[in-house]
């Protein structure tokens, strides 16, 4: 299993939880896990072809996924895979 | 030729002179630097607090609001005396109140795409501590083309985020950030609320950064992003790096110059609270009065639960706009149906989404419960 960390402007989407237990030997498996267990979040992920929104910014550890294998990524167990939102207030 | 210090300087700054990196030269190293702060607001108001009272020689002030009420739990730098004075007036005063030595400009006009250049190429450094995303593209891209750091700052609830994004020495925001997310996913503070006391902390390390910088001392945030949160008190650090395929500042950039940031992020380049579904489908609060004294109408809320605390519209269901996808089932596409919600902006997405479900007779408040106790009912509070 995998702990993937919710940001708070995406938390009304999985009942609050600011972490959520995810499975899959990557990140896009992860993802997709994440939306079944949050089916409300597939719209904001996910574009309509079914691909990961650029704005979308998934930190495995301190690395941006872009960084290391996008979401071809592999993820061991006890990883920690983050989603870095962006926020605009002032 | 860096300006000398006088000798009431010398002594204002005494702190500053004893530290060794900052000493004579970093304190005259200040006195002829500029700084541009982008908004005054919950972020701009420790920036400019603390830039002034550092003695950077001139300071740049955007913003074109007015002081409220609501603006007072947070940005610390205006007052309850000030409430209807331009901002960026308010700010100057007290500003020169702290340090009279020196210069404030202040330019009253929103910073876009037609005087955003102008504005910022006279500064060493700009400070973004704007609160909507079209305005912080546009900072983005300004500092890129002139070539000038950008120390970021952004906070939502008890979130904050930092970084200096500085693309000659490594990314910028929109390496991180290629797109804005869609229009609505992310609440601005006037929607979704936030700690008073957050943009004090993350401005005041915004303000950390642009004197570090300005002075060449230390490390910056260049190239690394600051994640904090007040609940969990964490700082967490991510590693930034430039993305070849950046369109502003990647290595085939298509972006030369500036474009409509307002078409670009899909939403308007101010904190926006006026929520309007368009004509067709906005109900106003008298009309609304006015139909609920003839027939029954269902009010469907699609506030958080504690907000309707603060005030609510009577025999109201309440399903919070995050949850009303997964509820539709709790809801009958034939009855007459009002939306409701603070001030109109998110009963207007729920309405978007009812009527992609097939929900014909639905209306959204135009204005929210804010203008119902604004014009219907005034021992209703706003808020």
């Amino acid at each position: 299993m995998t702990t993937l960390k919710i940001p708070t402007p995406l938390r009304q989407y999985t009942d609050g939880q600011a972490e959520v237990a995810v499975s899959g030997p990557n990140v896009a498996a992860a993802m997709r896990n994440l939306v079944e267990q949050f089916p409300a979040l597939e719209k904001h992920l996910y574009n309509g072809d079914g691909e990961m929104r650029a704005f979308v910014n998934l930190f495995l550890g301190e690395n941006n996924t872009r960084d290391l294998q996008g979401l071809e990524t592999p993820l061991n167990e006890g990883d920690t895979l983050r989603i870095i939102p962006s926020i605009a207030g002032g | 030729m860096l300006p000398g210090l006088t000798r009431d300087e010398i002594l204002r700054y005494s702190r500053h002179l004893l530290i060794p990196e900052v000493g004579l030269a970093g304190q005259r190293k200040l006195k002829g630097s500029s700084a541009l702060i982008i908004g005054t607001g919950g972020l701009g108001s420790p920036v400019a607090l603390y830039l002034a009272a550092a003695g950077i020689g001139r300071i740049g002030l955007v913003d074109y609001d007015v002081v409220d009420s609501t603006n007072l739990q947070r940005q610390i730098i205006h007052g309850t005396e000030r409430i209807g004075v331009l901002k960026v007036e308010s700010a100057r005063d007290r500003m020169l109140d702290v340090n009279p030595d020196i210069e404030v400009e202040i330019y009253n006009e929103p910073f876009t795409s037609e005087n955003a250049m102008r504005i910022a190429q006279n500064y060493d450094i700009l400070i973004d501590g704007t609160d909507n995303f079209p305005t912080r593209y546009l900072t983005n891209d300004v500092c890129v083309f002139l070539g000038k750091p950008n120390v970021y700052g952004s906070i939502f609830r008890f979130d904050g985020q930092a970084s200096v994004f500085y693309a000659k020495e490594g990314p910028c925001y929109r390496c991180l950030f290629p797109e804005p997310p869609p229009p609505g996913l992310v609440p601005s503070c006037a929607e979704g609320g936030v700690l008073g006391v957050l943009p004090g902390t993350i401005g005041t390390i915004q303000a950390t950064e642009a004197i570090k910088v300005l002075l060449g001392i230390g490390s910056p945030l260049t190239g690394k992003l600051l994640l904090y949160n007040a609940l969990d008190m964490s700082f967490d650090f991510v590693k930034l790096k430039k993305n070849p395929k950046c369109r502003v500042c990647g290595l085939d950039a298509d972006i030369k110059e500036l474009i409509d940031y307002e078409e670009f992020c899909g939403v308007p380049g101010f904190d926006h609270d006026e929520g309007s579904a368009g004509a067709d489908w906005d109900i106003t609060a008298p009309e609304l009065s006015e139909r609920m004294k003839n027939n029954h109408l269902k009010l469907l809320d699609v506030r958080e639960p504690h907000e309707l605390q603060i005030s609510t519209l009577p025999d109201v269901v309440n399903i919070p706009l995050g949850t009303l996808a997964a509820r539709l089932s709790e809801l009958d596409s034939a009855e007459e149906m009002v939306l409701v919600c603070k001030s109109g902006t998110r009963s207007a997405r729920a309405l978007e989404l009812l009527v992609t479900a097939g929900f014909k007779k639905v209306k959204n408040l135009k204005g929210g419960i804010n203008a119902w106790a604004q014009e219907v009912d005034q021992s209703l509070p706003i808020y």
